[in-house]
């Protein structure tokens, strides 16, 4: 047995098991934001293990670029799906878990035109600016 | 051999228990970004199933599926997203 194979099986066994884990944080965690962040962070560094595992079994050429190819294209399309899935799951006013301690996009959406703004109160009169008059959350 | 009992005994398993956790998250998610986040969880595990399966079997070809499936899967999470924004 050769040093490939067994260093292709640790990583098999390293990406399984955070594949593992990604899918009991997605079961367990209380929040949509966090369960996000368990399931995209998580399981892409699983898969990326799983496919390197791969590309060191197979030893060929054609075989591991194209997994390489498919790790750096996992790397890439990942964090754009989840931020893609959480901003609209901020906008679809998705409940914060009630031990959440801040929430820095607090006023900073404009819900009807969807921008982000760095000052929360641009769009309003200076007598109808209060905090969170543009809140996703409720109050 | 004892990489295809560990893939079977091991690296399967956990997998497949990733797949059914994240399943009844999706029967039970109470919005619908939640079920797209457990939509997506599960073809990256299918990603790694079909991986192992490649390894398994030891066709090399089946890692070109496993890529498709990256693809296809970006795509829908991205239309998804487009489409839960545009409704809210």
């Amino acid at each position: 047995m050769s040093a490939l194979i067994v260093i292709s099986m640790l990583l098999f066994v390293l990406g399984a098991f955070l594949m593992f884990l990604a899918g009991l944080g997605l079961l367990r965690l209380p929040d949509i934001f966090l369960r996000m962040s368990a399931a995209t962070k998580a399981s892409t560094l699983g898969a990326g293990f799983i496919l390197l595992a791969a590309a060191l079994y197979f030893d060929d050429l054609g075989t591991t670029s194209r997994a390489i190819a498919t790790i750096f294209f996992l790397l890439l399309t990942g964090p754009v799906a989840a931020h893609r899935i959480g901003r609209a799951a901020y906008f679809d006013g998705s409940l914060l878990w009630e031990g959440t301690l801040r929430d820095d996009l607090r006023g900073h959406y404009d819900r009807r035109t969807h921008e982000l703004d760095s000052d929360p109160c641009a769009d309003f009169p200076l007598e109808d600016c209060e905090e969170g008059v543009n809140d996703v959350l409720p109050a | 051999m004892i990489l295809e009992f560990l893939l079977y005994w091991v690296v399967l398993p956990l997998l497949v228990f990733g797949v059914i956790f994240s399943f009844i998250r999706l029967l039970q998610s109470p919005s619908l970004p939640g079920r797209v986040i457990a939509l997506d969880m599960m073809s990256v595990l299918g990603i790694g199933i079909i991986v192992v399966y490649a390894v398994v079997t030891d066709q090399p070809v089946f890692v070109d599926v496993a890529s498709v499936l990256a693809l296809v899967s970006f795509l829908g999470t991205v239309a998804f997203a487009a489409y839960v924004e545009r409704r809210s």
